[in-house]
C-alpha cells in the first residue's frame, strides 16, 4: 500500500515542532507576563521564570524563524506559499464555503492536495500571513522590547516601550489565534488524526 | 586695645581673603542674573558676604602680614550654587536665617562650624501653610528608617538647602524625577568616600548588589531606589522610611501587576489626576510602560471576545462534524 506524497520533509517536520513548542512557552509565559499578579488566575508561571523562559524561547523561535526562512528559498518550498492563480479571492471564498458548507454535504474537497500544490487558498493566504507578516512583526517588536534603549522614548507623545509592547502583544494574540485555527483545521482530514500524522512522517494519507 | 587689634587683624584677612579672578575663569555672574537674584531675594548683597567665598569653586587665601597668597579650592561640601539656590524653595533666605552671624568672622572657628544644624521640621512642622506636605509625618517615618540609626545622618545628607527644589510634585518628566531622586541615593551609595563618613560598612556596589534584576539599566533608569527601599506611605507625597536591605522588595509581581506598587509611589501624582480616564489603562500613564501593569481594559476584552468567538465557531462546527458522523 501506497504511503501517500512525500509532502514534508524531515527539515520542515523538525522545524514545525520546534516552532510549536518553542510557540507554546511563548503563549505560556506571555500571558503570565501581560497578567502577573499574585490573584491573577492566567499566571501559570511565576514573573521571573517567565521574563527568562520567555526570552530564551523567543531567541530560539527567531533562530528557527531565520532556518525556516532560508530553507524555504533554498529547497523550492516557497512556491508553495505564492500565489499564482488569477482568481484568487473566488478561490478563498471556494474553500471557505467548502469549511462552512460543502464538507457537509459530502461534496468533495475543492482544491485535492497535489505535490506542486499541498496548500489550500485559504491555507496559503493564512500561512503568507502569519509567516511573512506576523511573526517578521513579533520578532521585531520582541527585539525591541529586549533592547528597549533602539527605541524612541515617546511617539506621538506616547510611550515608544508601550506602542511597541501594543504591537507585540496583538501579534502575539493574532497568532496564536491562528494557531488555535490551525491545529483545528488539521483535524479536518477523513480522520482527525490523519494531518497529525503527516507532520509525523512527512506522507499525506489523504486522498484530497 | 587688644580687642581692637584683633578685630583689625580679622578684618584684614577678610579683605584678604577674595575670590580668585572669577571673570577670567569666565564663571561671574551674568548681571541680568544678578538683577534677577536681587528681585528675588532682598538679601542679596548680605548674602554676598558669604558667597564671595561660598559661591565660587576657587578663593584666593592671602596672608598680607607675610605677602603671601594661594588660590585654593571651595570644598564641594561647602560650596553654594548662585544660580541653584536662588531657584530652589529657599531663594529668598539670608544665609544668616540658618546660619550663625558669628560665620562672620574668618577664619571661621569651631564651635562655629560646630553650630547644630536646623532640620526640616523645625521650620516647617507644624505649620499649617505646609501642612499638606505632612513634615510631621517624614518626621515619623524618618525616625524609623536605617537613616535615623547612622550617627550624624540629617535631612541635609540628600536634601541640600541650598539647592532644594520641590520636585516629585511638580516635574513633568517622569524620567527626570527618577534622575533627580536617584543622585540623592547614588551621592553615598555609589559614592565611597562620602559614604565612610557616616559609616564603617564596606563599599557597596550598587550594580553588581543588583544584579538578579532583569534589564537593570532600564529598571535604574525608570524606577528610584526608593520605590523598592521604603515603605510606601498614603499620607506623604515621597515615602521616608527607608527599609534595612533585607526588606526592600524583591518580588516583581509588587510593580509588574495590575494593583502596581508604583501606583502607590512613583505615579502617585500622576495618578491621582488622570486615573481610569486614559485609554492606556488605569495604572500606568501614556508616558510610561511596566510589563504587567500596563493593560489596556478595553483590549483585554476585545481579546477575550475574539478568542471566546474562535472557540465559539469550532465547537459549532465540531458539533455539525458530530451530527454528520452520526447520520452515516
Amino acid at each position: 500500500m501506497s504511503k501517500g506524497l512525500y509532502l514534508y520533509p524531515k527539515w520542515i517536520r523538525l522545524w514545525h515542532i520546534t516552532n510549536a513548542v518553542l510557540f507554546l512557552i511563548l503563549i505560556v509565559t506571555g500571558i503570565s507576563l501581560q497578567f502577573s499578579g499574585q490573584d491573577e488566575p492566567f499566571v501559570l508561571v511565576s514573573f521571573k521564570t517567565a521574563v527568562s523562559w520567555h526570552n530564551g524561547a523567543a531567541f530560539f523561535l527567531t533562530l528557527s524563524y531565520v532556518v525556516f526562512v532560508i530553507g524555504n528559498s533554498v529547497t523550492g518550498n516557497i512556491r508553495h506559499y505564492r500565489n499564482n492563480s488569477s482568481t484568487y479571492i473566488q478561490d478563498l471564498l471556494k474553500q471557505f464555503n467548502y469549511y462552512r458548507r460543502d464538507m457537509f454535504r459530502g461534496e468533495p474537497h475543492p482544491f485535492p492536495v497535489t505535490e506542486e500544490s499541498k496548500f489550500n487558498p485559504l491555507q496559503r493566504f493564512s500561512y503568507v500571513l502569519a509567516m511573512y507578516a506576523g511573526m517578521p512583526l513579533l520578532i521585531i517588536s520582541g527585539i525591541l522590547l529586549f533592547y528597549p534603549g533602539m527605541l524612541p522614548r515617546n511617539i506621538f507623545g506616547v510611550s515608544g516601550l508601550l506602542i511597541t509592547d501594543l504591537v507585540h502583544i496583538a501579534t502575539g494574540f493574532l497568532l496564536s489565534i491562528f494557531m488555535v485555527i490551525h491545529i483545528y483545521t488539521c483535524t479536518l482530514g477523513s480522520k482527525p488524526t490523519t494531518l497529525f500524522k503527516s507532520m509525523v512522517d512527512g506522507y499525506h494519507h489523504d486522498d484530497h | 586695645m587688644k580687642t581692637l587689634k584683633n578685630r583689625g587683624l580679622i578684618v584684614l584677612i577678610l579683605l584678604a581673603v577674595y575670590p580668585f579672578n572669577s571673570q577670567l575663569l569666565g564663571i561671574a555672574p551674568d548681571d541680568s542674573l544678578v538683577v534677577k537674584w536681587k528681585d528675588i531675594n532682598v538679601f542679596y548683597d548680605d548674602n554676598e558676604r558669604c558667597l564671595i567665598c561660598h559661591g565660587e569653586e576657587y578663593y584666593t587665601l592671602s596672608d598680607t602680614v607675610a605677602g603671601v597668597s594661594q588660590i585654593r579650592n571651595m570644598f564641594q561640601d561647602y560650596f553654594v550654587n548662585r544660580e541653584d539656590y536662588y531657584d530652589g524653595v529657599h531663594k529668598s533666605f539670608s544665609c544668616t536665617d540658618c546660619h550663625s552671624s558669628d560665620f562672620i568672622r574668618f577664619p571661621h572657628d569651631v564651635a562655629t562650624r560646630l553650630e547644630p544644624r536646623y532640620a526640616c521640621i523645625d521650620c516647617h512642622g507644624y505649620d499649617e501653610n505646609y501642612a499638606h506636605l505632612n513634615f510631621e509625618e517624614i518626621e515619623v517615618e524618618y525616625n524609623n528608617s536605617t537613616h535615623a540609626s547612622v550617627e550624624n545622618f540629617s535631612c541635609w545628607k540628600c536634601h541640600d538647602p541650598h539647592s532644594y527644589k520641590l520636585f516629585a510634585s511638580e516635574v513633568a518628566d517622569v524620567g527626570e524625577l527618577v534622575l533627580y531622586d536617584n543622585n540623592m541615593c547614588l551621592a553615598c551609595h555609589a559614592n565611597f568616600t562620602e559614604f565612610r563618613l557616616l559609616t564603617d560598612r564596606e563599599e557597596i556596589n550598587v550594580v553588581s548588589k543588583h544584579e538578579w534584576l532583569p534589564n537593570q539599566v532600564l529598571h535604574f533608569e525608570s524606577v528610584r531606589c526608593i520605590e523598592c527601599h521604603t515603605q510606601i506611605s498614603d499620607s506623604i507625597l515621597v515615602a521616608h522610611m527607608v527599609l534595612p536591605k533585607d526588606q526592600a522588595v524583591k518580588n516583581c509581581t509588587e510593580c509588574h501587576s495590575a494593583n502596581s506598587r508604583l501606583m502607590s509611589t512613583l505615579y502617585k501624582f500622576e495618578s491621582k489626576e488622570k486615573r481610569g480616564n486614559g485609554f492606556f489603562n488605569s495604572i500606568i500613564l501614556n508616558r510610561s510602560y511596566v510589563i504587567g501593569a500596563s493593560r489596556n481594559i478595553y483590549l483585554g476584552y476585545l481579546s477575550l471576545l475574539i478568542f471566546l468567538g474562535v472557540l465559539s465557531v469550532i465547537g459549532i462546527h465540531i458539533f455539525f462534524r458530530v451530527i454528520k458522523a452520526k447520520r452515516k
